[in-house]
């Protein structure tokens, strides 16, 4: 079974059409890229799927649990609030702009979800926490405020405070727009890392040879829709749309 | 004056401290609640209550509190005897012949206008919290309350802190506005003795007293802030 599966989703704000008939689905380990150019619903796509935004129509699907699918009017009907809670649990977003809570210490950013949320044992999840900034090459930092860290550092604080709370699926919205691209570096070695643990992710890049060598799958969306979807390498290597190469092109030369 | 007068004038202030900081305290306690849920009430999302809230800070804000004191103070008598029933029943708890009835108007009229201030400051405190704020604490699964309480509140509390430590300073000085209505306070003794003994020194005695409780209360609020200072 898919971790996610999602057919036929369209989301508007009000007149405008930002998501329109999108399906893909994605299977556990697997690493999807979507890439397109600005403005093309690809924040929408990935808000949709973590609830940040309802969509109009359609059907998402984690696991077992459905999020939301057509009433019989074909209008998006959302599923009761204790399975829509367990999927929120089973998800995790990574901000362009990390998004970690400015007044809480680096250790407290990653632990306060797992024992406010889980409830979780404190000192279990403090262990849990200080493994993870271990991970992420952050040991030395666990008391520091993310004021006192760069960019980059802010952004593995922010992956780590999504892993503590052990997700089936980490989307990531353009985890190294932000940063100098000297750092962008660091956030795609730790990507890269969590693919090799057969971490299930979703990520919207610009980073095009990142997302030729790291994941299993491409969608290529423009104007709300999918243009084209498949193997990396061929996607990119040899799209088929005129659109993909436009956008390939416009890449490549800037 | 000489010093002996001096002294027992000051005597004589220091008794009425006591009315001032229970204003003070009691303005604080009430007004600074009331103002989170008018601030509330003003973020509503139904409209109606967004604009009845608004209507309420504008008078609040746009008129004198020396006159909100005066008219509340008469106008509750008033309404008991002259006003219908329903608005009668509503003020009828008030015994407006009681010791206390004095303190309660004043202080209904504190509350009233100081969590107007308030309000004005939170709701712009919390509006100033980024989205993405937000968005981290519901992806993360935390409730709207746990979100408003443990990520956006702190934040607002700093925010803040500025702008509410200029109103409880000018607070200190408002509490003579309470002399209006003849309540017995610092400033007014100060000014009964000004015409007793025929000399200024009182009313500069009634100076000092305000100008130490804000020092202290600047300390204070410096020390709060340098506390708070560890972030951003
Ligand atoms: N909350 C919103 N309200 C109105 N329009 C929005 C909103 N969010 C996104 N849009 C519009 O939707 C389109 C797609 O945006 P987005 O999903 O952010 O694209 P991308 O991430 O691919 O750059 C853009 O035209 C954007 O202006
Ligand atoms: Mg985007």
């Amino acid at each position: 079974m898919s971790v996610l599966e999602i057919k036929n989703i369209s989301k508007s704000f009000g007149t405008l059409d930002v998501i329109k008939d999108i399906s893909f689905s994605v299977e556990k380990g697997q690493v999807v890229s979507v890439i397109g150019p600005s403005g093309s619903g690809k924040s929408t796509l990935l808000r949709c799927a973590t609830m940040l935004e309802k969509v109009d129509s359609g059907y998402i699907a984690y696991g077992d649990n459905i999020m939301v699918s057509n009433d019989a009017a074909g209008r998006a009907k959302y599923s009761d609030k204790a399975t829509l809670n367990k999927i929120k649990l089973s998800t995790g977003l990574i901000f362009q702009n990390f998004n970690l809570f400015p007044h809480l210490s680096v250790l407290r950013n990653i632990t306060e979800a797992p024992v406010c949320v889980l409830k979780k044992d404190k000192n279990e999840a403090r262990q849990t926490a200080l493994e993870l900034l271990d991970k992420m090459g952050l040991s030395d930092k666990a008391d520091s405020y993310p004021c006192q860290l760069s960019g980059g550092q802010q952004q593995r604080v922010s992956i780590a405070r999504a892993l503590a709370l052990d997700p089936e699926i980490l989307f990531f919205d353009e985890p190294t727009s932000a940063l100098d691209p000297e750092l962008t570096g660091e956030i795609l070695k730790v990507i890269r890392t969590l693919a090799e643990d057969n971490m299930t992710m979703v990520i919207v890049t610009h980073e095009m040879a990142f997302a030729r060598d790291v994941s299993d799958h491409v969608i290529f969306m423009d104007g709300g829709y999918i243009v084209e979807q498949g193997e990396p390498n061929e996607i990119i290597n040899n799209p088929s749309s005129e659109r993909m190469r436009t956008f390939l092109k416009r890449i490549i030369e800037k | 004056m000489d010093y002996s007068e001096l002294l027992k004038v000051t005597g004589i202030l220091l008794q009425y401290l006591l009315p001032t900081l229970k204003i003070f305290g009691y303005t604080l306690a009430f007004s600074i609640p009331l103002g989170m849920v008018v601030a509330m009430l003003k973020m509503c999302r139904f409209k109606p209550v967004s604009w009845i809230t608004n209507i309420y800070i504008l008078i609040m804000r746009g008129t004198p509190l020396m006159l909100q004191i005066i008219t509340i103070y008469y106008a509750i008598p008033m309404i008991q005897t002259g006003g219908s029933d329903f608005f009668g029943g509503l003020f009828s708890g008030f015994d407006t012949r009681s010791d206390t009835y004095q303190f309660t108007a004043l202080l209904i009229a504190f509350v009233l206008n100081y969590a107007a201030y308030f309000a004005e400051i939170f709701r712009g405190g919390i509006e100033a919290i980024a989205k993405g704020q937000h968005e981290a604490a519901f992806t993360l699964g935390f409730t709207k309350t746990q979100t408003f309480f443990r990520i956006i509140l702190p934040q607002v509390v700093k925010r803040v802190l500025p702008a509410s430590s200029n109103e409880v300073i000018t607070l200190v000085k408002d509490t003579s506005l309470a002399n209006v209505i003849a309540y017995a306070e610092i400033f007014r003794k100060a000014k009964e003795q000004m015409v007793f003994y025929s000399s200024l020194a009182p009313l500069f005695i009634a100076g000092v007293f305000y100008f130490v409780m804000n020092a202290v209360l600047t300390v204070v609020f410096n020390f709060i802030e340098k506390k708070l200072d560890y972030y951003q």
